[in-house]
């Protein structure tokens, strides 16, 4: 039971990732992914990668798996049918939200009018009311419950939610409805929202606790489908999946709390960045996940990923750890165009997508795309290597050239603009989780995956001044890497809401540690052993009437010694890097957290053959770019020829299987031990 | 005398061409730096006005005060041409007073800080954001009395004086300005904001400049502000014939009694400028209801009117001003003279947004949107907290209402969102944490959007049950004359307020009011108006209607407005709807863009039939600026 196995399953792609415990030597794999069934794209890869490594199914020890399923449930409104029970006088809760209108002044006028992830005629009220404190106002009525469930249960539901007001602070009435319910709809799943996610703000609790009724039948159908396949190929190992904070979750868990894996997808790549970093000895990363439509950025520091409390999926913001992942519509198939009004240059957020693609791709594209500029320019050769196809660029030029006519200038200089331009967007993207969030980019490395990433990486780590540019190994299948490489991870979350002022420091201590029994108490029945579970805290506090919360990860030591004063220095601090002031207003403590984890894996990656300096032996051939204003000689080499302590001079192209990386001019590009791609200014 | 530009270097900026590219580039880190601005604000302010609901808005302008980004049109060449003393680096201005800025702040709640921007001795930029602030002293709680009778009595009023003088903080000032307000906790927290916002965006036009060079980043901001003025040329062109067109809306009273205030904007083309004349708006009021409106701010908003629909990417300035002239009468409810009270001019601001839709859609009636949910309807709720457990601790409450937005060529109207940007609801598990409160009811009003082919979305009725003895105040509008339909959709309902006491009794109260007692245990219906309806309702499918009855959003009496017959499970008699749309089809007018409702002589009629409140009286020119005059 040597390998681990990490399977990331894209809207293209399914990657998997084979890793060996022992050597660190990996296999990787890529296999188209197929929609109606991810299950089927993944057995085909197991069996393909299995072969290649000469490896037997029952040797894998973990199976450790990112997906979109659940996202796509939410996003594409395949979800479980939810019926919805709500306080007297709350039935539109869902449809009100929060009143909020994305976009600047008369945007209105072009915002779709959403519709709710519970419908508003599988909504419910029903009598009874709790305070704010806790005490009960009102009684339930549990004949006009028993009524209301009986009419959900005629219309169809597939799954029960109950989100009633204040049940934060006291979920009575909620769980005697989940009774009721479970009496009239034996086997429909029930959701409580005091359950789901024990906090104030009524909108979210409600939505958080919707969103996981709506995507459990799913993720459960799937899971327990992927399960059967593995099992009937001899897989006996654990099957995990990766939650969007980035740590891992049993799959039996993933079934019940499935709005814990909406942004399993981009946390497989920051995952995967953390392993790299480690090897690279790089502490502090941020990251650059490149796709066809959009990129992901995020922020590793002191080798930790960024969390935030809240999981955007589509327009919908779910209370639920993840990684502080920011998306921009900027990507490789993003389409540039110039609209005659202004005679702007725009790339993007439009994508030409999968279907048609890029012109270059020659499956009927007919936009020019940022894809189409790094062929026109040279940066994406146009047989690449394995020559799966070859690039259309004859056709990517006269594409581009619509462009260079609308802005009057030549072909080279729209092609560059049109690739300026999308690297200007994920620079502004970037800036948003590292200078915004009080983060100096100079102190970070770079690192660009995904497809596109590896070309873009040089050019945005100059716009950022973040050195080195990294081009990870293997970034086409990172997020696998992460995957496999990655820990267990639970957490659960409470409402506190005292001034710490009125706070007394042996009552934290105690509800903390109550929350820490739990989640260490949910590792351990997912059988690992307590000596390896670690636990972590966190506070959510903030100044007094301020509606933002400044997370502070704290342990029940430092608690002890300094007090709640402990606490409150950190805050001070946090907040004055954040927004450059302290104020002498009292401080509220909001939220508690508690994290469970389990043991990271000693996974070392496997070193690469030493070289003499000199990337000769790898060289494919000479090739001229477009860079700078002018045409450049530069080479093409194959990255997989190339050896530790290589030095690469640019402009250079540097070519795998499923990516390639751009080295500019007056940049050099080095090869780490591990074989990474440390691009640094000449 | 203008204000005087202290710089140690004089050297003029110079002129660079911008190749394309980079002029995208630097309009996108713009925008970025924009963004920051917002984020910053909303992460540090306290009051719930600007946290929860956004009530701010930032500007970042050049170095003579043109608007580069933002959103209200720019308000520094006015400041600068009025102010008298210098401007030099470190300093940072800071005022409130809307007389002192030609309107460009539009009451006294909203403060506002400057910030020159210099590079090298140099001034490269301004950087500016305002902000409403709950309390700023004066004769009630939250300092919009409605009948205030001049600015006076609306709280500290803060003519333009530097917080920061060449680097040093006037903490003098600050606290002569926190020792008016009721609430100076929540005003230092959302100044400190504002004052965040402004260096974040500052510190990010200075690295523009340095990366892209002084002079680059100079000339590209002036190319912006060609672009723009090349667009809006062109537009102005295809869009905007010779031959006026007018619209006019109202504000329905002012809360002493008088009303409906008319607006009315004609629009042409003239020399290749667009005019637009309010000649027809009604005086101004005696009381607080007058909107001080800067032209500049309109122009803002007319030029973003006419570009959202053709690049909505593009970043709005003020390139194009030149080609639009705005004219408005003095002594009118929106150029009244001063001292008069300003502090609830939302109503006035909210219309304007109605007003220019009706002007630019009637020649293209199908980009029209229907009457929408233009004002902030709000709340103010004070008081000693006396329950158990808490200390007798003074609260206040300033809640901003949602509503229904109309309907739209694109569609139906969200029900119960909001028109502003940035503005959320407060959740209300937080106002019961708190206030002394229980929200007893938050749902739409159904039927209140007007039906239409594309419904307008619902209003919101909000019921408050108060829990602890304290006074309230209601500013709401949009009770008299509904929301108008467009293209033969149907107006909205009309926005009402009910005081039900803890004793059963319940009273219909007025939509602006001051100083209403309640006591623990009473409720109030805050009902918002829906907004109008956009196109045939008889064109609805009878579907979609028999399902929003199965919804709660419409009833099946509301359903007869579509010409359907249903029952109120929403099974519709698809016969008796087919006799019932002919019926109806044979006994109207079609083809009308705009359906107002009844007129204003019909609604004064049957006022306190239909709502329970008195007909409001015509208000006259003249009054109140003879005996002012004579004042003087």
């Amino acid at each position: 039971m040597r390998y681990r196995l990490g399977v990331d399953v894209g809207g293209t792609f399914t990657d998997l990732l084979l890793f060996d415990n022992e050597t660190g030597a990996f296999w990787r794999h890529k296999t188209p992914s197929t929609p109606h069934d991810s299950s089927e794209g993944i057995l085909t890869g197991v069996e393909a990668i299995t072969s290649e490594a000469d490896v037997d199914a029952s040797q894998i020890e973990f199976f450790l798996h990112g997906t979109t399923v659940a996202t796509n449930a939410v996003l594409e409104g395949k979800g479980a049918r939810v019926g919805l029970i709500v306080t007297e006088g709350y039935r539109d809760i869902m449809q009100i939200a929060r009143s909020f209108v994305p976009g600047g002044l008369a945007a209105w006028i072009i915002w779709p009018k959403p519709e709710p992830l519970a419908a508003l005629e599988d909504t419910v009220t029903v009598k009874g009311r709790m305070g704010a404190d806790g005490k009960q106002v009102r009684e339930i009525d549990e004949a006009e419950i028993r009524e209301k469930l009986t009419a959900l249960k005629d219309a169809g539901v597939e799954a029960i939610t109950v989100s009633l007001m204040n049940s934060y602070v006291n979920g009575e009435h909620e769980a005697r409805i989940g009774e009721i319910a479970e009496e009239i709809m034996p086997g429909v799943p029930v959701s409580l929202s005091h359950e789901v996610l024990p906090e104030m703000q009524e909108y979210e609790r409600t939505l958080s606790t919707v969103a996981n009724a709506s995507v459990r039948p799913v993720v459960s159908n799937y899971i327990s489908k992927l399960r059967d396949k593995l099992e009937a190929a001899k897989f006996g190992g654990k099957l995990s999946l990766l939650r969007s904070d980035g740590g891992l979750m049993s799959s039996q868990k993933a079934e019940e709390h499935p709005v814990n894996i909406l942004m399993s997808g981009p946390a497989g790549g920051v995952t995967g960045a953390l392993w790299v970093g480690k090897n690279a000895g790089l502490k502090n990363i941020l990251t650059l996940d490149v796709g066809g439509t959009s990129t992901d950025v995020a922020l590793i520091e002191n080798l930790t990923p960024r969390r935030v409390r809240t999981t955007e999926v589509g327009h919908l913001s779910v209370r639920a750890s993840s990684l502080d992942v920011k998306t921009v519509g900027a990507g490789g198939g993003s389409i540039a165009y110039v609209p005659e009004l202004t005679g702007a240059l725009r790339v993007g957020p439009q994508s030409a997508g999968a279907a048609p693609g890029p012109v270059a791709y020659g499956k009927g594209g007919e936009e020019p795309t940022v894809t189409d500029a790094n062929v026109v320019l040279g940066y994406l050769p146009e047989d690449l290597l394995g020559g799966a196809f070859k690039l259309d660029r004859e056709g990517a030029k006269k594409s581009v050239q619509k462009i260079a006519d609308a802005l009057d200038i030549p072909l080279m200089d729209a092609a560059r603009g049109i690739i300026d331009i999308v690297n200007e967007n994920m620079f502004g993207a970037l800036r948003m989780i590292s200078v915004q969030q009080g983060y100096d980019p100079r102190h970070f490395a770079l690192m660009g995956f995904g497809g596109a990433g590896p070309l873009h990486v040089n050019a945005v780590a100059r716009l950022m001044d973040s050195w080195p540019a990294v081009s990870p190994v293997s970034p086409g299948v990172l997020c696998a890497l992460g995957d496999a490489t990655t820990q267990m991870r639970t957490e659960t979350a409470r409402s506190f809401n005292r001034l710490a002022g009125q706070t007394d420091v042996d009552e934290l201590v105690a509800v903390l540690d109550e929350m820490a029994a739990q989640t260490r108490a949910e590792l351990t029945n997912d059988g690992i052993p307590e000596s390896q579970v670690t636990s972590e805290f966190e506070v959510d506090v903030r100044y007094a009437g301020q509606a933002f919360e400044v997370p502070l990860t704290i342990d029940q030591e430092t608690l002890r010694d300094k007090g709640i004063e402990g606490i409150l220095e950190r805050f001070n601090e946090e907040h004055l890097r954040l927004f450059t002031f302290n104020m002498d207003t009292p401080h509220e403590i909001v939220n508690l957290r508690a994290v469970a984890l389990g043991e990271a894996p000693q996974l070392p990656a496997a070193e690469l053959e030493k070289g003499d300096g000199n990337p000769e032996g790898a060289k494919i051939r000479d090739h001229t770019m477009w860079m700078d204003g002018k045409e450049q000689q530069g080479a093409i080499y194959d990255r997989s020829r190339l050896k530790q302590g290589d030095n690469i001079p640019g402009p250079a192209v540097i070519t795998e299987m499923d990516s390639t990386t751009l080295v500019e001019s007056g940049c050099v590009a080095t090869i780490d031990a591990v074989g990474n791609i440390l691009i640094n200014p000449a | 005398m203008p204000a005087q530009i202290i710089q140690d270097n004089t050297t003029p900026f110079e002129r660079k061409d911008i190749d394309p590219v980079t002029l995208d580039i630097i309009e996108n880190a713009l925008r970025n730096a924009r963004i920051e601005m917002d984020a910053t604000l909303v992460r540090t302010a306290m009051s719930p006005g600007i946290r929860e609901q956004g009530d701010a808005f930032p500007l970042i302008a050049d170095a003579n005060g043109k608007m580069i980004v933002g959103q209200f049109g720019s308000f520094i060449g006015g400041f600068l041409d009025q102010f008298e003393g210098t401007i030099e680096d470190g300093d940072m201005v800071f005022l409130s007073d809307p007389y002192s800025c030609d309107g460009a702040i539009s009451h006294s709640n909203d403060w506002l800080v400057l910030l020159p921007v210099y590079k090298d001795g140099r001034l490269i930029a301004w950087t500016a954001m305002f902000g409403h602030q709950s309390d700023i002293g004066g004769k009630v709680v939250g300092s919009m009395p409605i009948d205030a009778n001049s600015i006076f009595e609306e709280g500290v009023r803060i003519p333009p004086v530097k917080i920061w003088k060449k680097g040093e903080y006037n903490d003098d000032l600050m606290k002569l300005v926190m020792h008016q307000t009721r609430k100076p906790d929540w005003c230092q927290a959302d100044l400190n904001a504002l004052i965040a916002s402004c260096r974040v965006a500052s510190n990010r036009l200075i690295e523009m400049a340095e990366r892209f060079g002084d002079d680059e980043y100079f000339s590209a901001t002036q190319e912006l502000l060609a672009r723009n003025h090349r667009a809006m040329n062109a537009l102005i062109g295809q869009a905007i014939a010779e031959e006026p067109v007018s619209f006019e809306d109202y504000i329905c009273d002012d809360g002493l009694g008088f009303g409906p205030y008319k607006i009315k904007c004609t629009m042409w083309r003239e020399d290749g400028k667009v005019i637009l004349d309010f000649e027809g708006t009604d005086p101004q009021s005696e009381a607080s209801i007058n909107f001080l409106l800067n032209e500049n701010m309109f122009k803002m908003f007319f030029g973003i009117y006419m570009i959202m629909v053709f690049d909505p990417q593009i970043l709005f300035n003020d390139g194009f001003y030149d080609l639009i002239e705005v004219r408005i009468p003095e002594g009118s409810l929106l150029k009244p003279k001063f001292p008069a009270a300003l502090s609830g001019r939302t109503h006035a601001l909210g219309r304007i947004f109605d007003i220019l839709g009706g002007l630019l859609g009637q020649k293209t009636p199908e980009f029209l949107n229907a009457a929408g949910f233009s004002s902030s309807p709000h709340l103010f709720y004070s008081g000693w907290d006396n329950r158990e457990g808490r200390e007798g601790d003074w609260f206040q409450l300033f809640q901003i209402g949602f509503g229904g937005i109309p309907g739209r060529p694109m569609g139906d109207g969200p029900d119960g969102h909001s028109l502003w940007p940035g503005f959320t609801n407060v959740p209300n598990e937080f106002l019961e944490r708190y206030f002394p409160l229980r929200i007893e009811r938050y749902e739409t009003a159904p039927d209140s959007g007007g039906a239409g082919l594309h419904r307008g979305g619902n209003g919101i009725h909000m019921t408050y049950r108060f829990l602890a003895d304290g006074q309230i105040a209601i500013h709401d509008d949009r009770w008299f004359v509904p929301p108008w339909g467009v293209n033969d959709g149907m107006p909205g309902k009309r926005a009402s307020k009910v005081l039900e006491k803890a004793d059963g009794t319940s009273e219909i109260v007025g939509n602006k009011l001051d100083d209403i007692k309640v006591s623990a245990g009473d409720q109030l219906h805050f009902i918002t108006w829906g907004g109008g309806g956009w196109g045939d309702p008889l064109e609805r499918d009878p579907e979609i209607v028999g399902k929003e009855i199965r919804q709660g959003l419409v009833t099946a009496e509301g359903a007869r407005d579509y010409g359907v017959v249903a029952d109120s499970n929403g099974t519709i008699d698809e016969a008796a709807t087919a006799t019932l749309r002919e019926e109806m089809n044979a006994s109207r007018e079609k083809g009308s863009i705009f359906n107002y409702g009844p007129s204003i002589d019909e609604l004064r009629a049957n006022c306190e039939e239909q709502t329970g409140l008195s007909a409001p009286i015509q208000p006259v020119w003249h009054r109140r600026g003879e005996s002012l005059e004579a004042a003087e």
